[in-house]
């Protein structure tokens, strides 16, 4: 039978979808421009550094949001061990996105780099020039990331899971479009059975 | 459709299905990254062949490892505001770190006449963009491209059994590289100066400056040396020691402040801006934009000013753009290695080379 679930509302999922691409984006652009000499890297820089403060600006907003419009419950089938690796996993998803921007802002000061987000516009440095200190940032920013692509794997492969295997209505919950196909499609199949 | 149904209602074909795409989300990271293609020139692969050209020299410069800070200001004349709106082109003053150094990772190195000498600076107007740059003693670069510079890393490093350049090696990286036969031949017609004091140093990278209007032009600026005072009023170098250019650029400092021409050099439009081995004609109009005067000089141990300061050429005001010129991105990319790999290793960092002797500065104070 179909779970009778909550969907999550349309802005919290607008703003899902907007970081899913936003974040998707930063973290290929990062491992890009750590590599790169090719004249991309200039590019990549320029738009790493914008992109980092908009995803920082859109986490504070989304965390707010969330106390407005908490999470639908998660699915009674799961067991009390799933849902903690899910609460635990978005709990890590929501501090690496609003660590790593701030990681990356501390780094560029530590280093004295004009922190620049468009031609004229450039932030503040918010800590002291100090080479020791930039280099743990620098460090911990590359690692930070890691993890961060890491979890973005386990909740990307979650979804799917729950999507593909479990059809529980956890990933229709946030994915409207994927919704309607899949639960008509499983509405076919429930009354063939 | 219904084949498509029946597909994914098997159980193990959604399992695989979900293995597949973490797997290509996996492998589109790591290809972004350079993990799947060994051939591709990275910062990573940059670093490690100035290592192993070079040797290991912790919390020391990739390149330009052997230098000197110095600190002073810039004297706009505001002539330049006309092609660059950067507020470091308005009249007035501004302070200036900068950094003496000569070419090569070897921070130990002796001083040869022959060796490319280095100005690098950061002009700091207060509470305005601030404006980096490098330059060399050398009217073109040798290579225009990253893998050019990586090449030549190879080709004139020394063979540990002669202790020269394999001149096979260097015969075979000019025939691949045709652009830097050509500009050795324009350098190696250079005249060489005595010492820093009197080096003309060049941007060679073409940049574009931007005015109000929004109009753009491309340029290339040096740095002029001026007389100003009479050379027996100047120690000069001789070279005797291993340090003796820079000894003598100390000694100098101490006892007069030394001053550089600003020229802005206003490229026409079809003059190449992507390529740093190719001159533009003489004939080209100059601005006089101001100048730069060196007042004091320390060694880049003690917390010296340009010891935390990367010289990234991509460290550019509102004003000032970036060409087309691969080899900005490319000094960019690496020099910011360069600085993360030397900022972990600040504690086991041996003194540089250069000293500073504090008691000269009050012994020859006028």
């Amino acid at each position: 039978m179909i779970p009778d679930r909550a969907r999550f509302p349309a802005f919290s999922r607008l703003l899902h979808w907007l970081m899913a691409v936003m974040i998707l984006a930063m973290l290929l652009i990062g491992i890009g421009m750590a590599a790169s000499v090719s004249e991309r890297y200039r590019v990549l820089v320029s738009i790493h550094r914008p992109l980092g403060i908009a995803i920082l600006i859109l986490v504070v907003v989304r965390l707010v949001n969330r106390l407005f419009n908490p999470a639908p419950s998660l699915p009674a089938t799961m067991s009390a061990l799933e849902k903690l690796g899910a609460k635990g996993s978005h709990v890590l998803l929501y501090i690496l996105m609003a660590v790593l921007p701030l990681v990356g802002w501390g780094m560029l000061s530590a280093a004295r780099y004009p922190i620049v987000l468009f031609g004229g516009l450039h932030l503040p440095p918010i800590l002291p020039h100090n080479l020791s200190l930039y280099s743990g940032l620098r460090q911990l920013h590359t690692v930070l990331a890691f993890l961060l692509f890491a979890t973005f794997i386990a909740h990307f492969g979650a979804a799917l899971f729950h999507g593909l295997v479990r059809r529980d209505g956890v990933l229709e919950s946030m994915a409207p479009s994927l919704r309607n196909l899949l639960q008509s499609e499983h509405r076919d199949r429930q009354s063939h059975d | 459709m219904i084949r498509v149904h029946e597909l994914i209602s098997n159980l193990a074909v959604r399992l695989a299905l979900i293995g597949c795409a973490l797997l290509c989300a996996i492998f589109v990271f790591g290809y972004v990254g350079g993990w799947w293609s060994p051939q591709r020139l990275t910062q990573d692969r940059m670093a490690a062949a100035f290592l192993q050209v070079n040797g290991p020299h912790p919390g020391f410069r990739l390149n330009h490892a052997k230098g000197v800070c110095v600190t002073g200001w810039f004297d706009s004349t505001g002539e330049a505001i006309a092609v660059s709106k950067a507020a470091v082109f308005q009249v007035g003053k501004v302070p200036v770190v900068g950094r003496f150094s000569l070419a090569g990772g070897m921070p130990f190195q002796v001083d040869k006449p022959t060796t490319v000498r280095a100005l690098a600076l950061q002009f700091l107007p207060s509470g305005a963009q601030e404006w980096r740059t490098a330059t060399l003693n050398i009217p073109v670069f040798a290579v225009n491209s990253a893998r050019g510079f990586y090449d030549q890393l190879f080709a004139t490093a020394p063979d540990p059994r002669t202790g020269k350049p394999d001149p096979a090696k260097m015969t075979a990286f000019l025939g691949a590289h045709p652009e830097t036969a050509k500009a050795l031949s324009i350098i190696s017609k250079r005249t060489i100066s005595s010492g820093f004091f009197d080096s003309t140093f060049n941007g060679l990278n073409a940049f574009r400056f931007v005015n109000s209007a929004g109009a753009s032009v491309p340029v290339r600026w040096s740095f002029l040396p001026m007389a100003s005072l009479p050379e027996e009023a100047m120690p000069q170098p001789t070279p005797a020691d291993e340090n003796y250019l820079f000894d003598a650029l100390i000694a100098q400092i101490h006892r007069h402040p030394l001053q550089w021409r600003l020229m802005i050099t206003v490229g026409a439009a079809d003059d190449p801006t992507d390529d740093a081995t190719r001159p533009w004609p003489n004939e080209r109009r100059n601005i006089d934009a101001g100048t730069v005067t060196i007042d004091q000089v320390a060694s880049e141990d003690g917390g010296a000013s340009c010891t935390g300061i990367n010289f990234d050429p991509l460290v550019l005001p509102n004003g000032i753009e970036a060409s087309d010129d691969p080899l900005l991105s490319a000094r960019s990319a690496v020099y910011a290695r360069s600085f993360t790999i030397r900022a972990g290793q600040v504690h086991e960092k041996p003194p540089s080379a250069v000293a500073v002797n504090p008691r000269a500065v009050q012994g020859t104070a006028p």
